[in-house]
């Protein structure tokens, strides 16, 4: 008996609204099989079960919101099913409780007048911006809160626009980037890609976007240090989960990710990206696909400006920049030649490499990029 | 309104608490023939004659001794120490015999003194003769301790402190001497017990005595043009301090800074401070802070002198950061 809990969708979610259960009690699943709808600050996310078994009593209704770590059912075993165990059911209140970390008591830093104004109109201190010496909360900054109004509801896509606001905010704050960047001759990829479309059925064709997945995806087996978590530390990855960021109409951002992108051919990719895009846009993505990144790559495209520097998405650390493709004179050989390039940038968390490290990076996507075929 | 200076202010008091009554004298150095070292007395001794204007020798024990015995016997002296830098040899006196009296005879004997002495900082006397020692007297039970830090108390605290049956010790302050005001004329008679609100304001109170009053005036008026409203408490009474009106104040302004020359450790700030932490910590939106005296001895040469105590300058920037 497997207990199945709320699942964290990214560092930042502290709970999640069940919209829907895509199973019953009894029904048989196996493991990647999708068994609910969660809506967070990100959108709906379908999430997966991660073993086998047969689905036991569903603890949470519909359209609840749980924080991360309740129980939400039981995978059982052939047996236990057949023996007719009933899991122990476990309250909601009980399970956000074991789960739920021990308060932390961080001393607020307010006036005697600001604590005893907020005591009485029942305002939370922790949630007051103070701007009195020190940053100590005054009486000014408590009554400006009890002034705003109590934020309405926010749709789906201000709550994106929250997230990313939020996880950039920690990003700038907490991460010390460092920056590099290189100009590539796209011409060898370009031309190897277009006679590999001319075989290829008008649905199967590549995009230059997959090459450069790709290249990205090899480099990072190259240079493992930048496919890497900072967690208290660097911690390298073993799969490399490349975040593909697409941008969302209403505004905002979704990443999804294309897991294992190393070991994918440029077909596979083209398929993935096709799938993930319109789920993407759609907010219709699997837990899957948003939490095991370990590498961003954000691309701008055809007709875009020449390079984006990238703020990194924790816990990542670092983030690929692609510019868009544009003709432009090309110096080699002592010879001035009009080439297809693309500036390719690289923001990297200075904790975990230095410079040296992104140099290396670049040059393997570049080295990479120059030899289409092996891609 | 008349214009005056200080020190005419004070020789008016005096006059006046001279011809209220026959009993009262004033004894002290120099206050006849040479007119006072301050010229506080100048022409009182032709005014009343030498039984009233007392000359007596250089011996502050011994005239504060025979002032608290006058005073036992029916009259009201006033005893003038020159300065208080020279109170400490007449301590013993104002300490166990003014102070104690009362308790000592079981309330059959009270002392009606009052010693006078000038006080204060800011005319380049050095180390030994630059003393606030308001603290000193406030500290002690039997005494009244007042301190006139506008020309209007130092016009009108003389009588009052003749009207009390007990000991009272006015502070007075050298460097204000010359220093001019218009004062209304009648003025009425001051209430020795209550401190008064020089300036009224909503930001911020700044708490003083004596010669705090002026520089936190100016410095209000300096934080005005900026726009903000800075409330002036002159304390005026040392011992007893009036605790109400420190709280009435804070519970207004929610902000307390404490401005004096004396030196801060143990002094009159310490315990305004106190007292707003024990009766409206739950008003303050800020934390109290202090303006004193460096904790130094007094320095000769007039910038190191300027140094060492609080210049009104000092008041409007530690006014700016509390205001944030």
């Amino acid at each position: 008996m497997i207990p199945y809990q709320m699942p964290s969708l990214g560092a930042d979610m502290e709970s999640g609204f069940l919209r829907e259960w895509k199973v019953k009690p009894g029904d048989t699943v196996k493991r990647g099989d999708i068994i609910a709808e969660v809506e967070t600050q990100k959108g709906i996310i379908d999430i997966e079960v991660f073993d086998d078994g047969i689905i036991g009593e569903l603890l949470i209704k519909v359209d609840d919101k749980v924080p991360v770590g309740t129980l939400m059912t039981h995978i059982l075993t052939k047996d236990e099913a057949a023996a007719g165990i009933k899991p122990e059911k476990l309250t909601v209140q009980q399970a956000a409780t074991a789960v739920s970390p021990p308060p932390v008591q961080r001393h607020i830093k307010a006036s005697p007048l600001a604590r005893k104004i907020a005591e009485e109109k029942g305002i939370d201190l922790a949630s007051v911006k103070g701007t009195g010496p020190d940053g100590a909360i005054t009486r000014e900054d408590v009554e400006r809160t009890t002034q705003k109004t109590v934020p309405a509801e926010r749709s789906v896509s201000e709550n994106v626009r929250m997230a990313v606001a939020a996880a950039m905010s920690k990003s700038n704050r907490e991460i010390p980037h460092y920056y590099l960047d290189t100009t590539v001759d796209m011409t060898k990829s370009l031309t190897w890609m277009a006679e590999a479309n001319k075989k290829l059925p008008l649905q199967e064709r590549l995009l230059p976007v997959v090459l450069i997945l790709k290249a990205a995806a090899l480099a990072c087996r190259e240079v493992p240090d930048l496919n890497a978590w900072w967690e208290n530390g660097p911690v390298k990855k073993d799969h490399v989960n490349i975040g593909f960021v697409v941008s969302l109409r209403s505004g905002g951002l979704m990443v999804p990710s294309i897991n294992d992108a190393d070991q994918k051919s440029l077909a596979q990719l083209m398929v993935a990206l096709n799938d993930v895009i319109p789920r993407a846009r759609a907010m219709k993505l699997k837990s899957s696909e948003l939490v095991q990144t370990t590498l961003t790559v954000t691309s701008l495209g055809e007709g875009a400006v020449e390079s984006v520097y990238g703020v990194i998405y924790p816990p990542q650390v670092a983030i690929l920049g692609f510019g868009g493709i544009h003709e432009a004179p090309w110096a080699e050989n002592g010879m001035l030649d009009v080439r297809k390039v693309m500036t390719i940038t690289l923001a990297a968390d200075h904790r975990a490499t230095d410079g040296q490290t992104g140099n290396r990076f670049l040059l393997a996507i570049n080295k990479n990029l120059q030899q289409p075929e092996k891609l | 309104m008349t214009r005056l200076t200080y020190r005419e202010a004070l020789k008016q008091g005096l006059r006046e608490a001279l011809q209220s009554s026959d009993k009262v004298f004033l004894l002290g150095e120099d206050v006849g023939r040479y007119g006072g070292s301050f010229a506080v007395s100048k022409g009182l001794l032709q005014e009343f004659g030498p039984d009233r204007i007392m000359d007596v020798p250089l011996s502050e024990s011994g005239f504060t001794g025979a002032g608290i015995g006058a005073a036992l016997g029916g009259m009201r002296p006033i005893v003038e120490i020159m300065t208080v830098n020279f109170s400490l040899l007449a301590m013993d006196q104002i300490v166990n015999n003014a102070a104690t009296l009362l308790h000592m005879s079981g309330g059959q004997l009270n002392v009606p003194l009052v010693i006078r002495m000038s006080c204060g900082i800011g005319r380049q006397l050095a180390a030994q003769h630059s003393h606030s020692w308001e603290p000193l007297f406030a500290h002690i039970p039997g005494l009244k301790v007042v301190s006139a830090g506008t020309h209007e108390d130092a016009r009108k605290m003389i009588m009052a402190a003749l009207l009390d049956p007990n000991p009272v010790i006015l502070f007075e302050y050298t460097a204000m001497m010359n220093l001019e005001a218009d004062m209304e004329d009648p003025l009425p008679a001051v209430d020795l017990s209550k401190a008064k609100l020089r300036k009224s304001g909503k930001d911020l109170s700044l708490i003083t005595y004596g010669s705090g009053v002026y520089k936190c005036l100016h410095a209000a008026g300096e934080l005005a043009k900026e726009g903000m409203e800075v409330e002036v408490l002159d304390l005026r009474s040392l011992r007893p301090i009036d605790t109400e009106a420190i709280v009435a104040s804070v519970r207004k302004t929610h902000r307390a800074l404490m401005v004096d020359d004396a030196w801060q450790s143990v002094s009159i700030s310490s315990e305004v401070s106190a007292r707003i932490m024990e009766n409206c910590f739950y008003e303050l939106d800020a934390p109290v802070q202090r303006l004193n005296g460096l904790e130094v001895p007094m320095p000769y040469p007039k910038h190191l002198e300027d140094a060492a105590i609080v210049q009104p300058s000092q008041i409007v920037n530690k006014v700016r950061q509390m205001l944030g």
